[in-house]
């Protein structure tokens, strides 16, 4: 199996999103497996801060050179920011998806759905069934 | 599902890290690396691509000049052996059977290069059609295609061939060898770039295949998948069956006019297309380019003052201008230069502008004997 990074630090969805907790806000972006899925990534479609988000629910767009794919909110909140480099850039969730080619932070009152989320071994078994 | 057939390159594509597709039933490469890159490499350098998914219907025998032009919106008797050219199957009704491309190898011998999802429907319509004396075989099976795009393709083949290339003209093709495989040399192509198609036997494919990426790595050749022959094709605003034509769409609502000999009574359908001209084509082909963010894609709707008018056909970034880019069907009305329209794209309106096609111009200039596609 080809070896992909997966952030001990993080959270992940089944859907292939990554989550960071940051106070009361999520951080949410892509992992290295969604992006090299996908390949170049050429336009990504957020929704404005303020619009609400709901939990395994899809929240904006991703687009490929070949692919529309939907991005499907890990948590349930107010978008409070949008990655707004990405307009110019798209490419960054491709050169780093953990980094600079963050999606939008969504303001939480808890972290309980956080802390439901799968952990980076929890990922990483997901992964290895989704590649079998 | 049936299981999907491979090309005799499948091995090749996976040692070189491939990611495989199915497309018309056939496990395909759609790229290696990048699309972008793969695209790039054509327009800056050259790509190698596989596409030997594509069908090959050859016509032989005394009847089988004769028999190609009753089939074909263009005249085959005029080809000298070695010329190539674009035409169009054609039924009944005027609605497109497949767009082929041409290849006439002696006096009476010629084959059709086919699309390959259209193989087996071109065959039986080739067969039900051809006269008696014309026999009609699909070699798809026993041939590979490899195309050489790009600007750097001559000069990485040139050492590789005892032909003279220099003098090998576009819509020309000659037997030949690269590096020591026997090919039928075609200088043609889907990229709208200069470059070659190489017709060999199925069991030297891979031979000449690594012969080819060798000899082009100094130059930044690279692999290159469907991904990048779409985004390519579709910069040079070549049809692609399925998308733009159909057994529905008239050649002349696609703007292949210079494809078909209209004055011709020879050819199926010939009638019908002349028919539906004189009584208007409810819808023409045109290119279009967004001027907003985003990406139209096959089946979005088009719309104007809010009503919808047509759907697009093809969509996409454009890789070498940077902007988004697409065809689509639009009513005559619509359809002139510099109109506006939208493209609805998840429900929202896009503005977008019909600009003149090809996008991207390289080679093929509108020039009679030159074609959209091969």
């Amino acid at each position: 199996m080809e070896e992909y990074e997966i952030p001990e630090r993080l959270r992940y969805t089944r859907e292939h999103e990554w989550a960071r907790l940051e106070e009361n806000r999520i951080i949410v972006g892509v992992t290295d497996y969604a992006q090299r899925e996908l390949g170049d990534i050429v336009f990504v479609e957020l929704p404005a801060a303020g619009t609400a988000v709901e939990a395994g629910e899809p929240f904006g767009v991703i687009e490929s050179v070949k692919a529309v794919s939907d991005l499907y909110a890990p948590v349930t909140g107010e978008i409070v920011e949008v990655n707004s480099g990405l307009v110019e850039r798209p490419e960054a969730v491709n050169e780093d998806c953990y980094g600079d080619g963050w999606l939008v932070a969504v303001g939480v009152e808890s972290s309980d759905e956080y802390e439901a989320l799968l952990d980076a071994e929890a990922y990483r078994q997901h992964l290895a069934e989704t590649k079998r | 599902m049936s299981a999907l057939r491979e090309t005799p390159l499948a091995d090749t594509h996976r040692r070189l890290g491939a990611r495989m597709v199915e497309f018309a039933g056939f496990s395909m490469p759609v790229q290696y690396s990048s699309i972008l890159d793969e695209h790039a490499a054509v327009r800056k350098s050259a790509g190698l691509f596989d596409v030997s998914h594509m069908g090959q219907i050859h016509l032989t025998g005394p009847g089988a000049v004769a028999s190609a032009e009753r089939l074909l919106t263009r005249p085959v008797g005029d080809m000298r052996p070695g010329r190539v050219r674009y035409a169009l199957l054609c039924n009944e009704d005027g609605g497109v059977v497949d767009d082929v491309t041409i290849y006439r190898l002696s006096d009476d011998a010629l084959f059709l290069c086919v699309n390959a999802s259209n193989i087996e429907k071109d065959y039986r319509w080739v067969v039900r059609h051809a006269r008696a004396d014309a026999q009609v075989r699909d070699r798809s099976d026993e041939t590979a295609l490899i195309a050489l795009q790009g600007p750097a393709s001559a000069a990485v083949i040139e050492p590789l061939t005892p032909l003279a290339l220099p003098r090998l003209r576009r819509y020309r093709c000659a037997q030949s060898e690269v590096a020591g495989v026997p090919a039928l040399i075609s200088r043609t192509g889907y990229t709208g770039a200069d470059g070659f198609e190489l017709y060999v036997d199925a069991a030297r494919a891979v031979a000449l295949f690594e012969a080819l990426l060798e000899a082009g790595a100094p130059r930044g050749v690279r692999p290159a998948g469907l991904g990048a022959r779409d985004t390519l094709r579709l910069e040079a605003a070549l049809p692609l069956y399925g998308h733009e034509l159909d057994d529905t769409t008239s050649p002349l609502e696609a703007g292949l006019d210079r494809f078909v000999a209209l004055e011709s009574d020879g050819f199926l359908g010939a009638e019908a297309i002349r028919r539906r001209r004189a009584a208007g084509h409810p819808r023409q082909l045109v290119g279009f380019e967004l001027e907003e963010r985003g990406i139209a894609r096959t089946d979005y709707p088009i719309q104007h003052a809010g009503e919808p008018v047509g759907r697009v056909t093809s969509g996409g970034p454009s890789p070498t201008l940077g902007t988004s880019i697409g065809l689509g069907y639009v009513p005559p009305s619509l359809a002139g230069t510099g109109t506006r329209f939208e493209i609805a794209i998840r429900g929202r309106p896009v503005r977008a502008r019909v600009v003149e096609t090809p996008f991207v111009r390289t080679v093929d200039r509108a020039r009679p004997d030159s074609s959209p596609r091969a």
